[in-house]
């Protein structure tokens, strides 16, 4: 077989190619950075003629995803795309799209949201979303972008699965950095992700009601039927990508452990800083500093037992949190970590560091700064702080 | 009242079949009752315009009367209020 050349693209970018090569019917979107220019390099392939696909202009990211939504119940592939406040826009019709089980598939290029108003990075956007009941995958790279958006459409219409499925990138960091990107071929897209929509929903000569109006009666077991196809998702998501594995050469696995086994302290986080952690943990390590780390690439349905299996020898944990949750116990991804490892019966020190809110970089000295921290927690016995905020002045 | 159905054993995402709104009757919900006094209706049809349901209609037979709906009438009293002589009572169901 022929090689295939890398293309330089961008996450952004890498999205659209992946959404021109997956035949998709329907896309609606609103342009607003740090995603416009998914959506821009779509409808380009539109106009081009390059992609068969009605693209729906509309007046606002609540339009899109309910054009989407509807589009998905007509029988139709669709994909969306968004950021911040438009992200927000649409919070109402998502909820609405898991319960009505339609497998629309959105790409999310992560920012801050306002006030004040920021275009950088951070997971203010995707945490209020988090109990929306859509597949929420985060990635590192935008090789990992392509990839999973492909990957998406098959999770998104397997018969089993029908959700909707996000796809988190990191606004800037990985929207707008150019890197090589190995594609797949057309023909590979199209048998890996095959239009797989047999369920044709809206029909005008065999009329349904979607999205009626629900009694006590029948509220609770609707909405346990959308929640219990996400947690049953999990297995249906790992065979998925180890298909794709083998097609490709390229699996991310629910979560990647890195240098976990013998780790005293490890760091959990999601998104673009696993890569720099990754880095930080080589550097520790060389110096013989048993630190390890784990990233997250599916947050919802949570991968407990994944993750539990790789952090259950660690002496101290540290979870990284690109998102206040005001008021709360503790960040978002904190919770659900501490969560999970109470769940397991282990009492496990942990500390939530917040870091990287509104672009902020953090880099390699404030992840040893994060691990120098960890590791006097087992000598000391104790933990001093249970939130830290990295870089923050004062 | 039979079982209700378990979550597995019911239509993903509460998808109700065709036309439900004309299995669901809802004259169940109604507690008064309108009345028409055929003797003075003149078949004006205003009812029939300002019924919200819509359940008022001109008979396609016979004289082509208004005739209300009962199974789908919810008693809301819009065409008793609404009629210009006054020919529709609202009385308390039985």
């Amino acid at each position: 077989m022929q090689k295939v050349e890398p293309f330089l693209l961008s996450g952004n970018l890498a999205i659209a190619y992946a959404i021109k090569q997956l035949n998709v019917d329907v896309v609606s979107a609103y342009p607003i950075t740090p995603q416009t220019t998914i959506i821009e390099k779509i409808s380009e392939y539109v106009a081009r003629g390059e992609l068969k696909a009605n693209f729906m202009l509309v007046e606002s990211e609540h339009s899109a995803i309910s054009a989407c939504l509807s589009a998905a119940a007509s029988g139709a592939r669709v994909f969306t795309s968004s950021s911040s406040q438009g992200l927000l826009l649409m919070h109402e019709i998502l909820f609405i799209t898991s319960a009505l089980r339609l497998p629309v598939v959105m790409a999310i290029a992560n920012r801050a949201v306002s006030a004040p108003i920021n275009i950088w990075n951070d997971h203010g956007d995707i945490m209020p979303q988090r109990d929306t009941g859509w597949i929420q995958f985060f990635v590192e790279s935008a090789q990992e972008a392509y990839d999973k958006v492909i990957q998406a459409y098959r999770i998104a219409e397997d018969h089993q699965v029908r959700l909707p499925v996000m796809v988190n990138m990191d606004g800037i960091v990985l929207s707008h950095t150019y890197e090589p990107v190995y594609p797949l071929r057309d023909s590979e897209v199209a048998s890996f992700s095959p239009w797989n929509l047999s369920l044709k929903r809206l029909d005008p000569d065999n009329s349904l009601t979607i999205g009626g109006f629900c009694y006590p009666d029948y509220y609770f077991e609707t909405r346990y039927q959308s929640s219990k196809a996400l947690e049953d998702s999990i297995p249906i998501i790992s065979k998925v990508d180890k298909e794709f594995g083998k097609l490709s050469g390229r699996s991310y696995g629910l979560i990647s452990p890195f240098k976990c086994n013998d780790a005293d302290t490890i760091l959990v986080s999601m998104g673009s800083i696993s890569t720099t952690i990754r880095a930080t943990v080589k550097k520790l390590r060389e110096k013989g500093e048993k630190v390890g780390m784990v990233s997250l690439r599916l947050f919802r349905p949570f991968p407990l037992n994944e993750l539990i299996k790789s952090i259950k020898n660690a002496k101290a944990i540290g979870i990284i949190d690109k998102a206040l949750s005001p008021g709360a116990v503790a960040g978002p991804l904190f919770t659900d970590v501490t969560s999970a490892l109470y769940l397991s019966k282990m009492s496990i020190p942990t500390v939530n560091f917040f870091a990287g809110l509104g672009g902020r970089d953090v880099k390699i000295e404030d992840i040893e700064s994060m691990f120098t921290n960890l590791k006097k927690i087992p000598k000391a016995g104790k933990i001093k702080k249970h939130s830290y905020y990295v870089g923050l002045r004062g | 009242m039979g079982r209700l159905p378990k979550w597995n054993e019911m239509q993903e995402g509460f998808i109700t079949k065709t036309l439900s709104e004309s299995i669901n009757k809802t004259g169940t919900w109604r507690t008064f009752k309108p009345i028409i006094d055929y003797s003075r209706c003149t078949k004006c049809g205003w009812c029939v315009i300002y019924c919200p349901e819509p359940c008022i209609s001109f008979e396609s037979s016979g004289d082509g009367k208004v005739v209300i709906d009962y199974d789908f009438c919810k008693g809301c009293g819009i065409c008793a209020e609404e009629c210009p002589i006054k020919c529709i009572d609202m009385v308390m169901e039985e």
